[in-house]
């Protein structure tokens, strides 16, 4: 056992750990609070590994950046902060019997493919990750920066409220009664409040 | 100037993009840069044009050489087996002559478009499609290889499609651009089979290697040529040019295409859209001659087309749809044209742009007087708009084929090469031809005498055009009297004619001269002049609508006004609109009296067998089979209709699911 | 160190990710489960990256690439939640079903 190892243990009993609450807490600000533990546990890895910048990227792009997003979304949509109830309609058995499923295979895959493969834990700098970023990858990379340009540009298309648009609706009290809303109303269906259907739209019967 | 060739198709393409992003913060809305790159396009086009001629007629003078081709390319995608589609060039005779009528046809439009289309909602919208289409119609002239050809293809389509439905608010329009798209869609299947029929069979999509293979009788791997595989293939592709070029029986899309704003009619017409089909078979022509049977074909479906639009155009009161048939039948000309000669079919191709964008944009601006498009709601016009009037006489003259101007030299070498081909074919290409040519002036007098002549009979008081839209009509009016005279039919001047420009190569050149038969040339003359004698006779006096002669043939006027009731056939097999306003009497009286009879006799019949089998069967047997068949049906749809719970969990989950399932399967392999 | 020990975080990281986004109801935990997912995946880039020792670092290049690709859909996310929660004043994943038959 070298301190390498050491510590990746380290980060697969604390990263799974919070993965796990993530996925079971009840109360959905604790399951952000634990994705933010369980992405720096994955950012420990990278750093373990020595992949030095992937490791900063992740602690900026996703602890600091997606996480606070997805806080943000939570509260927009008001969720239920506190407890809430568990499980949709395939229940609990199912997705349980299929995650294990998957882990079981990717482990057997993983220990026949790649037991006895190691790895040099090369220390690679900022530096030299950048050198091939802006020269190797410099097209990739600009269309990168286009791709989330336009990532974004969707969002706020996609989120703005259009004029006109009453304020957001109240949430149902009964989050697990769901049943009142199973069956849209017509008018839920067609259109988008606010939003006029456009004048082109035409029936194609082709 | 060969070498900026690939400016030209860019050029414009280029504008179009300009025009989307910034059109509508210019002081023009746009129109000017379309405009200025379609005038520098065209300087390209001429100076492209007269390196081509240059060398041409060097090689002709001389009788020795080889016909100009300049060809560039760099490969786009490698697709295997050492075979790639490339992005490359082909510049020859054929390629600049579509430069040249592209280009100067389009440019008009542009210009015209700024009167006609001044004050439009979307008018910035209109300038980059029009950009846009042009563009595709330059790359598809331009293309080396069919790929590149096809992409150009379907871009011309779908750049067709948004501009007949420009005004897609009223259902009308939008149902006449899908019927556009779709059908010629519906012939692209065909055109796709061929592609890659000879794709298949020379392992190549450039033209000229394909050629190069054909001249050596060899396919590819070096076995000899299939003959039978390249005449499918041949004949695969005509079914795409029916579909473009408006042949029969899918011509169906081109009138209703006319509900678009009335410069681009003029531009699917005269240049773009519909002589692309034409031009397809012009620059695979080396493998045509080739292929007796595709020959044959090409020959037969033109001489259908070009009898059976005439006499739609007849009946037809609204003056672009007359001008429509008109341009079908003209169309089945130049591929009947081809059937026998290169020459001929691309020469028609090129006056007919001239004259037929002419008489389109005429056309545009009496509509833009009268503000009606229906003939009854004209007359008169000659005073008012002696602008329009001049040049529109000059365009039908020439769409007429009457000495010296365009229309008249192009037509006559299309029936006289096909009277010097002989056979079948060939006189009936030369008979209905003729006779095609009487109907050709008959309708035109039609038209013009109830446009043009008496009093008008619309609303408001129609006034003459603005310049915008009389300069390009002027414009257009010089080459419409005068290109013909191009291809003059003398031994002493073809080296330098237009059958020396479009060469493709020197040999066919030699062997296919153009030449002057005067018995022919006197036939349709006499016929043109009897087809203007009985037109004249008929609507002199009397253009009023209830007193159309046209109107009193009896059951041949109900079956023209129905257009042979080819719409119904084809709209309730592939687009499925039911055009009730147009069922007529003819369809309903079929109906009564032979569809309801059949149906009767059948339900009658039926019933009798259904008694014998009742008293045959039990009964119970076949309601429990029809009562389990039934509930077996239900039952079972009751249960494949929970996979579609729309619940995206369950869908991912059964994903995850499958993919271990998946990932166990191949590790235990 | 054995290649082994990344891998099989990875893998757990996964197995975590695909349970949480079967079972949960609240669609931003769906969201959430997501991004374990890939996080995993960038992992198991870095990993063969480190395995292959190229010198272009094309592992941890496309472990960027993915962090970028995931911000830009959990933007896109949440979006398409505002808006269903704007119409349907819901967030649950399995209200959402207009696709179904």
């Amino acid at each position: 056992m070298t301190v390498p190892d050491v510590m990746m243990l380290f980060v697969t009993v604390l990263g799974g750990t919070a993965a796990l609450l993530v996925v079971t807490s009840r109360n959905v600000v604790h399951s952000a609070l634990y994705l933010v533990v369980a992405l720096l546990a994955v950012a420990g890895a990278f750093l373990t590994l020595g992949a030095e910048f992937v490791a900063w990227a992740q602690v900026l792009v996703y602890v600091g950046a997606v996480v606070v997003l997805l806080l943000f979304g939570l509260m927009l949509t008001r969720a239920p902060i506190g407890p809430m109830a568990q499980g949709n309609e395939l229940g609990r058995a199912l997705p349980l019997a299929v995650s294990i499923a998957l882990f079981a295979v990717l482990v057997t895959l993983i220990f026949q493919s790649f037991s006895g493969t190691t790895i040099s834990l090369t220390h690679v700098s900022p530096a030299a990750l950048g050198e091939v970023l802006y020269v190797a990858f410099a097209l990739p990379f600009m269309a990168l920066g286009l791709l989330l340009t336009l990532a974004l540009i969707g969002a706020v298309v996609i989120a703005r409220r259009e004029e006109g648009e009453g304020p957001l609706p109240e949430p149902d009290e009964e989050p697990s009664d769901a049943a009142a809303l199973r069956e849209p109303t017509p008018s839920d269906v067609s259109t988008v409040p606010g939003r006029p259907a456009p004048s082109g739209e035409r029936e194609v019967s082709a | 100037m060969s070498g900026a060739a690939w400016l030209v198709p860019v050029l414009p393409a280029a504008s179009a993009l300009v025009i989307m992003a910034l059109g509508r913060k210019m002081p023009g809305g746009g129109a000017e840069i379309g405009i200025l790159s379609l005038v520098v396009s065209f300087l390209l086009a001429v100076g492209v044009a007269i390196e081509v001629f240059g060398a041409n007629v060097g090689a002709t003078t001389a009788g020795e050489g080889t016909a100009f081709v300049h060809t560039a390319a760099f490969q786009l995608a490698p697709i295997g087996e050492g075979a790639a589609i490339d992005a490359g060039i082909r510049v020859d005779g054929l390629t600049a002559m579509m430069f040249l009528l592209v280009t100067f046809v389009s440019l008009m439009v542009h210009i015209y478009s700024l009167g006609y289309m001044h004050g439009e909602e979307r008018f910035t919208w209109y300038y980059a499609v029009l950009s846009l289409f042009t563009a595709a119609m330059l790359l598809l002239s331009i293309a080396d290889n069919l790929m590149l050809l096809l992409i150009g293809w379907e871009l011309v389509g779908v750049c067709s499609f948004l501009l007949i439905g420009f005004w897609w608010e009223s259902k009308h329009n939008s149902d006449a651009a899908i019927k556009a798209f779709l059908t010629t869609k519906s012939g692209d299947v065909g055109l796709m089979v061929g592609v890659v029929a000879l794709f298949g069979q020379f392992r190549t999509f450039n033209i000229a290697d394909i050629f190069a293979m054909v001249d050596e009788g060899v396919q590819a791997g070096g076995a000899p040529l299939s003959e039978g595989l390249l005449s499918f293939a041949l004949i695969a592709l005509i079914l795409g040019v029916v579909g473009k070029s408006a042949q029969f029986p899918l011509h169906t899309w081109l009138p209703d295409a006319m509900a678009g704003p009335t410069p681009v009619s003029a531009l699917i017409h005269a240049a773009t859209m519909v002589t692309a089909g034409v031009f397809l078979v012009a620059r695979l022509y080396p493998l045509y001659s080739a292929t007796p049977a595709a020959q044959a074909t090409l020959a037969v479906i033109g001489a259908i087309t070009l009898l059976a639009a005439g006499l739609l155009a007849l009946v037809q009161e609204d003056i672009k749809k007359v001008l429509a048939y008109s341009t079908v039948s003209q169309l089945g000309y130049m591929v009947a044209a081809l059937g026998f000669s290169y020459t001929a079919g691309i020469f028609h191709l090129f006056t007919h742009g001239f004259f037929k964008a002419l008489l389109f944009l005429g056309a545009g601006s009496i509509i833009h007087a009268a503000h009606s498009n229906n003939m009854r709601d004209m007359g008169g016009l000659a005073k008012v708009m002696p602008r329009t009037f001049g040049t529109f006489l000059v365009g039908t003259l020439a769409l007429m084929a009457v000495p010296p101007l365009a229309g008249f030299w192009s037509k006559d070498e299309i029936l006289v090469e096909a009277a010097a081909a002989g056979g079948y074919t060939g006189s009936l290409v030369l008979v209905l031809g003729a006779i095609g040519g009487l109907i050709t002036v008959f309708y035109m007098t039609r038209l013009l005498y109830l446009v043009f002549a008496g009093e008008f009979r619309g609303h408001g008081h129609p006034h003459e055009s603005p310049p915008s839209m009389t300069v390009p009509l002027l414009a257009l009016a010089v080459p419409s009297a005068l290109i013909g005279l191009a291809n003059l039919p003398v031994a002493a001047f073809q080296p330098y004619a237009f059958s020396a420009w479009t060469m493709h190569s020197l040999e066919y050149w030699q062997t296919h001269p153009i030449e002057f038969n005067l018995p022919v040339a006197a036939v349709a003359v006499a016929l043109a002049a009897a087809g203007f004698v009985a037109g004249r006779a008929l609507y002199r006096s009397q253009p009023l609508d209830a007193d159309d002669p046209m109107r009193k043939l009896g059951p041949a006027t109900r079956v023209l006004e129905e257009r042979y009731f080819l719409d119904h056939l084809w709209t309730d097999l592939i687009t499925r609109y039911i055009v009730r306003d147009t069922a007529g009497p003819v369809a309903v009286a079929v109906n009564d009296r032979f569809i309801d009879r059949i149906v009767y006799w059948v339900g009658a019949g039926t019933g009798r067998f259904g008694q014998r089998l009742y008293d045959i069967f039990d009964q119970k047997g076949i309601d429990g089979a029809l009562h389990a068949v039934a509930t077996g049906t239900w039952w079972t749809t009751a249960r494949v209709r929970l996979a579609q719970s729309g619940n995206v969990q369950l869908y991912a989950g059964a994903m995850l699911a499958g993919v271990v399932v998946l990932a166990v399967v191949f590790a235990a392999g | 160190m054995e290649a082994v020990y990344p891998l099989t975080f990875a893998a757990l990281l996964f197995s975590i990710g695909a349970y949480g986004l079967l079972s949960r109801r609240n669609a931003v935990l769906v969201l959430m489960s997501l991004e374990l997912m890939l996080a995993a995946v960038t992992i198991n880039l870095v990993t063969f990256g480190a395995i292959a020792g190229d010198g272009l670092l094309t592992g941890q290049v496309f472990a960027l690439f993915v962090m970028a690709i995931g911000a830009a859909e959990i933007g896109v996310g949440i979006a398409i939640i505002l808006l269903i929660y704007r119409n349907r004043a819901s967030v649950n994943i399995d209200d959402a079903d207009l696709m179904r038959y």
